[in-house]
């Protein structure tokens, strides 16, 4: 067991079936995560300025949604005192080389592409639960932390 | 940094009531018996300072490989860097096979691994710092060519050294940007 917490991880996506696949990819890991998901950008900026809530360790991010898209969000979190540490992972359908390094531009940590099949899924979030760990632990500069995976 | 950590679990400690023995900056005994409970609780609150107890033997280890590969990359000495394996066995007084096979238990990468990401993070930082060539740190680093270092750096990170340094630079610029607003 990589840590005793118990890892957050937040993902705000529009698609159902995407949402499904990444809660199935985490259940499958030997890693203790919570996930929760989210429908769009609207519902994702409610959830996190709210006070109360947890914030979680990792937030996925789908780039494509509806009522406020992925990088609206992302420019906002990073605005934010309480939100501009939390740990950004974009995670989208293919992007054109300059929308990914605009995400990097604007603060993203790591970019994933959605891979289309479940065992990629898997073997992606668990580096991205090791990569986020490591920088946690081992001291590691975050201004650094960028990763396109 | 480690004098502000001893001082707030000292603190902490403290405030618990509870008999301690300090054995070196990061490591203590605690001369009495503790609950789980108890020591769930006392690890809450040094969470919140950023403090974690690391409690088993295994885990233990692994954070002290960690601190050597950190340390050995930070002295960018070529030479020891061409021998981890050697280094590591000898600072840490374990046989290499040991050691490596305790830090993939915990950790599910391994030891090779985590010097890759410890070279290629020194690399990020010496590139951020925009004060040598991608050669030069290439060199210092001992890759046997600037080709294997780019190779090396796009493999863990997903981008040429050049993009990130350009990522990095103009991140700087936005950021000094959205701080004056």
């Amino acid at each position: 067991m990589m840590t005793n917490e118990i890892i957050r991880v937040l993902l705000a996506d529009d698609d159902k079936d995407n949402r499904n696949d990444f809660i199935e990819a985490f259940e499958s890991l030997k890693i203790s995560t919570t996930v929760e998901t989210l429908k769009n950008g609207v519902q994702l900026m409610k959830y996190l300025n709210n006070p109360s809530t947890k914030l979680p360790h990792l937030l996925f991010l789908d780039l494509n949604m509806p009522k406020k898209s992925g990088l609206d969000c992302l420019l906002e979190i990073k605005q934010i005192e309480r939100l501009k540490h939390l740990t950004v992972v974009i995670y989208s359908t293919s992007s054109s080389e300059k929308d990914i390094e605009d995400t990097f531009l604007h603060g993203a940590n790591i970019y994933i592409k959605k891979p289309a099949h479940l065992t990629v899924l898997k073997k992606t979030l668990l580096h991205v639960l090791t990569l986020n760990w490591q920088y946690y632990t081992s001291g590691m500069n975050r201004d650094n932390f960028l990763f396109h995976l | 940094m480690q004098a502000i950590c001893k001082r707030l679990v000292q603190e902490q400690l403290k405030d618990c009531g509870l008999n301690y023995s300090l054995l070196n900056t990061n490591e203590l005994d605690i001369n009495q018996v503790v609950s789980e409970v108890y020591l769930d609780t006392l690890n809450i609150a040094l969470n919140k300072l950023g403090i974690e107890i690391v409690a088993s033997q295994k885990s233990i280890l692994v954070q002290k490989i960690k601190e050597a590969i950190i340390e050995l990359v930070n002295l960018e000495d070529k030479l020891v860097l061409s021998k981890t394996s050697y280094h590591l066995a000898k600072t840490l007084n374990h046989g290499y096979r040991y050691l490596s096979g305790i830090f993939s238990e915990v950790t599910y990468t391994t030891i090779e691994n985590y010097i890759i990401l410890q070279k290629v993070e020194k690399a990020k930082e010496m590139i951020a710092a925009c004060v040598l060539t991608f050669t030069e740190i290439a060199w210092k680093l001992n890759y046997s060519s600037i080709g294997h270092f780019s190779m090396q750096f796009k493999n863990t990170t997903g981008f040429t050294p050049t993009l990130f340094k350009r990522i990095i630079v103009q991140r700087r610029g936005n950021v000094i940007y959205n701080g004056s607003k």
